[in-house]
């Protein structure tokens, strides 16, 4: 990093109390704004190639049965819909804790992902299965409410049992450079994401980095979003298009692997929206592994934002099992 | 009858004008002192001129590579400038030329107002090339990738110059050329004919071209020439005035040790409009990439 | 900083060796003359495979007499059928050899491996794609050559000799303009590399190409001398070595052939402190370690802003901790083999000196094969321009890593060196990006990017890196009679 590195070193584990502005570069508005724009910049094409180059490893045997269940492993099995139901979210929960119902050996998902108001439905659903609920909250997906509707939104959730709280940052602040303002939300929502007994919920910043449009932004908003106490950096939404991009989750886990590097803090990554095939999802491990590290290859640090990529998943888990290919109609649809 | 053509009173005795070398801006003699005779057509005398030796050769590329810092750097409309400006300076000072050619070569006074004439049109000539010559000759490439891309000629360095017999528009159509793309160079000039010559150096000095991007050398050819085609600073050989094959297939094998470029001598009608081949024979092309991202 | 210890990744990429079911080889080859493939004079050689050291055929050398021949099929094939074909033509032939190419890529990429020892990843993405495309643009020339500015009087035969760094690719770049322009070609391939070559004559035979168009004699250097040196070549062109050049240079002397050379190069790589730093080591390792550093523009020289150069060489060892060396074959080799036993003595030599001199090693802790030439991606700091690895061409995966303060120092320590093939700078400066690229005395200046070509886009060098360009409209200039210019 170019950007100051005074602060002391501390054990890379995880931690339910992420010190907000461990760097301490947000004592003013100019201080922030300085150091969000001393970061190093992108270079798109040569980011995109390193994309691209890392898309060409061919995982295959061994590898991909590691990848496959590491994958499973690490989806938030999200449903965002107007027409989301109890039923429906019960059913994704089932699916989320025994993804195949044909194989034991199967990994659960790492969360069931869904709006406010279904997280109880979830937490019951899941029950002591290990599987956490995350929550989107804070107006989600615009965003564009009062603060104190958005921490209402989120206070419902945590109170409601959510593990994990999906935050979207103010985009319209960030374009116009009000980082003070995007800084000053992540902070509340995450004093909101606090449980008196401890089991803090996790929060997750989503930057929504189809808004954002360039990659220095995107770099600028995960430093900003690890200044503020993030748990984790999410790309998106998933109802933006441009959503995930692999080149696009590159710069944000060089951004935790260098914010690991400055301050000693693991910081999670999640990629969400359009990643679909399990071809996508190995695509991502390898960039993880080369990029960030083997310490992110792990449910805690690096999950991916998505539905129908399970299924793909579990076909080629199958596929592999079974030496043959598989069909819709064996894998559930919930 | 030559040495006397200042006289108007048959009573003063002449100042005559001591030919000496051009090198970095000066005009000293030759390190060695060494002199040699010059004659006209009919073998009268004409001159001492300066017989140069390896040692003024290697100081003539000092001041050359000295001069190509900020004249290859210099705007191309300047350097177009500055040639003109020598094509000012030389119709200025025709007179004296056309005698000196009249002189050297027996050509009637008709022939030698021609070479005159075109060895200031040839000036011209090159200077407009100046700023245009990347035009024609560079290129913007569409590669295929997100890369802007684009390839323009830069002059090669240090070049040195083997002048033909020609002793005016021939040196004038070598020389211009070369430093028009920003070359800078240390010219041989005819052996026979060296005088034209070193007043076409006092032409240049006057005519605001830097010190060194010029440089001009009298003397023998074959004593010269290794030296410089040896020269591991010498970018550049233009072999245009070596008549001698072997000679000439000598100097482009000495040439070969820092890989000069070299101009071999061929038939040429100096006479004739030029084509573009002796400003390509030494510039380089560069190209360089970018990307194109936001 | 916090140092995080690399641990061991529990993500171990299964090999994924490519087959080599797709390539067809041969117990032995001949030469390629007059259309037709046929038993050398010379003693024939055996080309191995690097990685493995074991011989894959036996190959044909060609003598004074095959060269001869060789010559003599050019000539008649330039004045009888090759010269006097409309360009619109000679382009349809040059599509069809483009068109073949892509489609045996899979196996041009594979023997191309096989025989060179690049990684398949490399020959499959960039090498193979590359030959086609230059087949391709040159196509297009050969109807259009009235409008490139260099007349449209072919040169006759030209003889060219390439390396064996990229053997088909080195091959396009030549053939492809020659062809275009109306001339006719006897090319001689690295003796290291014969084997594309050979299958690029059976492609030309594929595509009806009229005999003696093309002749491929293979050959170690004695063979080459004879191409360059044969009385009725027009036209001479060479890649390889600063040396080999200036011999070249030497005995073309007084002649009238004309010469392009692509030569050496001590690229110099300028990381400035405002660089987008992930992009720039990036781009570092990609000038020193594609192709093992068996490039002559390969930035193996990367000079750093001493204000950022421990920051730089901390990313650059973690990143270089990821490459991975070994079988060739495997589609996740970044790294594969060095092409043979000579060579490997001597970038190890160098390496060696590097160490005698001060400089300090550092490679990543990566296992090699048993058998086959190797040599671990490999960084040496604290050098200086009076060290000998920062003169010399290594040609090996092997970067010196020097410091500069100020811009102009920068361009200094790049130019202070007699090649002038490439540069690279890495600054997010724009005018400051300009400014550099006027003054580095470098054919092809990379800004925030290195190692790319392109066929439109010439290259070549200042100074003892050769002269000529190759590739783009400039390209046509080496196989054109001068006179119309």
């Amino acid at each position: 990093m170019l950007a100051p590195m005074a602060a002391p070193p501390t054990a890379a584990t995880p931690s339910s109390v992420a010190p907000t502005d461990p760097l301490g570069v947000a004592g003013s508005d100019a201080s922030l704004r300085r150091f969000l724009h001393g970061l190093p910049g992108v270079d798109q094409v040569g980011v995109e190639s390193r994309a691209a180059g890392l898309a060409t490893r061919s995982i295959k045997t061994t590898a991909k049965a590691y990848a496959l269940d590491l994958a499973v492993s690490m989806v938030d099995l999200t449903t965002l819909e107007g027409a989301d139901t109890p039923g429906k979210v019960r059913a994704l929960s089932a699916k989320a804790v025994r993804p195949d119902p044909t194989d034991a050996s199967c990994p659960a998902a790492a969360a069931v992902c869904v709006y406010p108001d279904l997280v109880a439905t979830a937490k019951q659903a899941l029950g002591s299965s290990g599987v956490k609920v995350a929550s989107v909250a804070t107006a989600f997906p615009s965003g564009r409410a009062a603060l104190d509707l958005k921490l209402a939104d989120v206070a419902n959730a945590v109170a409601d049992g959510a593990d994990e709280i999906d935050m979207v940052i103010d985009r319209g602040a960030f374009l116009v450079g009000d980082y003070r303002r995007v800084l000053d939300e992540i902070v509340a929502v995450r004093e909101v994401c606090a449980r008196p007994g401890g089991h803090d919920a996790h929060l997750k910043v989503i930057l929504e980095t189809g808004e954002l449009a360039t990659y220095d932004n995107v770099r600028r908003a995960s430093w900003l979003a690890m200044t503020g106490g993030a748990d984790f950096i999410k790309t998106s939404t998933g109802k933006v298009q441009p959503a995930a991009t692999l080149p696009v989750t590159l710069v944000m886990l060089e951004a935790v692997r260098d914010f690991r590097r400055a301050t000693g803090r693991m910081i999670g990554v999640k990629p969400a929206g359009g990643i679909r095939t399990t071809k996508d999802a190995i695509k991502y491990l390898v960039t993880v592994n080369e990029v960030a590290g083997p310490d992110w290859l792990d449910p805690d640090w690096f999950r991916f934002g998505a539905s129908s990529l399970l299924n793909d998943l579990l076909l080629q888990r199958q596929k592999m099992r079974t030496g043959h290919y598989s069909g819709p109609d064996h894998v559930t649809l919930d | 009858m030559s040495r006397d053509r200042t006289r108007r009173d048959a009573d003063r005795i002449d100042v005559r004008k001591t030919y000496k070398l051009y090198v970095g801006g000066a005009f000293p003699r030759s390190e060695s002192a060494r002199s040699y005779e010059v004659t006209d057509a009919r073998g009268g005398f004409l001159a001492n001129a300066s017989l140069a030796s390896r040692k003024d050769g290697r100081d003539a590329v000092v001041a050359a590579r000295k001069a190509f810092g900020s004249w290859s750097t210099r705007t191309p409309y300047n350097r177009g400038q500055v040639v003109y400006r020598i094509a000012e300076v030389l119709e200025s000072r025709r007179d004296q030329l056309e005698r000196e050619v009249r002189e050297a070569t027996g050509v009637n006074a008709g022939g030698a107002r021609a070479e005159v004439d075109q060895a200031v049109d040839r000036l011209v000539w090159y200077a407009g090339w100046a700023d245009k010559l990347a035009q024609v000759v560079g290129n913007a490439n569409p590669v295929a990738g997100p890369y802007f891309n684009l390839s323009s000629p830069e002059p090669t360095g240090v070049v040195a110059v083997m002048a033909p017999a020609s002793p005016l528009l021939g040196l004038v159509s070598v020389v211009a050329p070369v430093i028009t793309t920003g070359n800078t160079c240390v010219v041989v000039a005819s052996q026979p004919h060296p005088l034209p010559a070193i007043t076409l150096a006092e032409v240049m000095a006057t005519a605001d071209l830097p010190g060194g991007v010029v440089n001009v050398l009298t003397g023998h050819q074959g004593e010269i020439a290794p030296w410089l085609a040896s020269h591991l600073d010498v970018d550049g050989l233009d072999l245009t005035g070596v008549d001698d094959a072997d000679l000439a297939r000598d100097l482009e094998v000495a040439a070969a040790d820092n890989l000069k470029r070299v101009r071999r001598p061929g038939p040429e009608d100096l006479a004739a409009d030029p084509r573009l081949d002796r400003m390509t024979r030494f510039v380089e092309t560069k190209t360089v990439w970018h990307p194109v991202g936001t | 900083m916090t140092e995080i210890p690399t641990p061991a990744s529990p993500f171990a990429y299964a090999p994924a060796p490519e087959s080599t079911s797709v390539v067809d080889l041969r117990t032995s080859y001949g030469l390629f003359v007059d259309g037709a493939f046929v038993d050398g004079r010379g003693e024939s050689f055996t080309t191995l495979n690097p990685a493995t050291e074991q011989p894959l055929a036996e190959v044909a050398a060609a003598d004074a007499a095959d060269v001869d021949a060789a010559v003599k099929a050019a000539r008649r094939a330039q004045e009888r059928v090759w010269g006097r074909m409309p360009g619109r033509e000679r382009a349809k032939y040059l599509f069809r050899i483009a068109r073949i190419i892509q489609e045996r890529s899979r196996e041009l990429a594979v023997l191309e491996t096989l025989d060179n020892g690049k990684p398949i990843k490399e020959s499959r993405d960039v090498d193979v794609p590359m030959v086609a495309a230059w087949f391709f643009y040159y196509a297009g020339w050969a109807d259009k050559l009235e409008h490139a500015g260099y007349g449209t009087t072919p040169v006759g035969v030209a003889g060219q000799v390439i390396p064996w760094n990229f053997p088909l690719m080195m091959l396009a770049w030549k053939v492809a303009p020659a062809l275009a322009c109306g001339n006719t070609v006897v090319l001689k391939p690295a003796e290291t590399t014969p084997l594309t070559a050979l299958l690029f004559a059976e492609i030309c035979q594929q595509a009806d190409l009229p005999a003696g168009v093309v002749n491929v004699l293979t050959g170690a250097g004695e063979t080459g001398r004879l191409v360059v040196g044969h009385d009725d070549v027009d036209k001479v062109a060479f890649t390889g070595s600063t040396e080999v050049g200036r011999q070249i240079a030497r005995a073309v002397a007084g002649t009238r052939k004309k010469v392009t050379l692509e030569l050496g190069g001590k690229a110099a790589n300028i990381v400035f402190d405002d660089a987008a730093i992930d992009q720039a080591v990036e781009g570092t390792v990609n000038g020193i370690f594609f192709n093992q550093g068996h490039v002559c523009c390969a930035g193996s020289r990367l000079l750093v802003q001493e204000s950022i150069a421990e920051e730089v060489l901390d990313r650059l060892r973690a990143r270089m901790s990821t490459l991975r060396v070994g079988d060739p074959l495997d589609k996740n080799t970044d790294v594969g083999a060095i092409n043979s036993r000579e060579q490997l003595d001597r970038i190890t030599e160098l390496a060696a000196v590097g160490e005698e001199e001060g400089a300090g090693r550092w490679a990543p802790d990566c296992a090699l094969p048993s058998t086959g030439y190797w040599f671990r991606p490999t960084i040496f700091t604290g050098v200086t321009q009076a060290h000998r690895i920062a003169r010399e061409e290594v040609f090996g995966p092997v970067l010196s890593v020097l410091t500069f303060r100020t811009p102009a120092e920068a361009v200094e320590k790049a130019n202070n060196t007699p090649y002038g093939l490439s540069a690279g700078v890495w600054t997010e400066k724009g005018s400051r990006i300009l400014w550099m690229a006027e003054r580095l005395r470098a054919g092809v200046v990379w800004a925030n990017t290195f190692n790319k070509f392109d066929p439109t886009s010439p290259f070549g060098g200042y100074q003892e890196s050769g002269y000529g360009r190759e590739g783009g409209r400039h390209g046509l200039a080496a196989y054109l009679q001068e006179e119309n210019r």
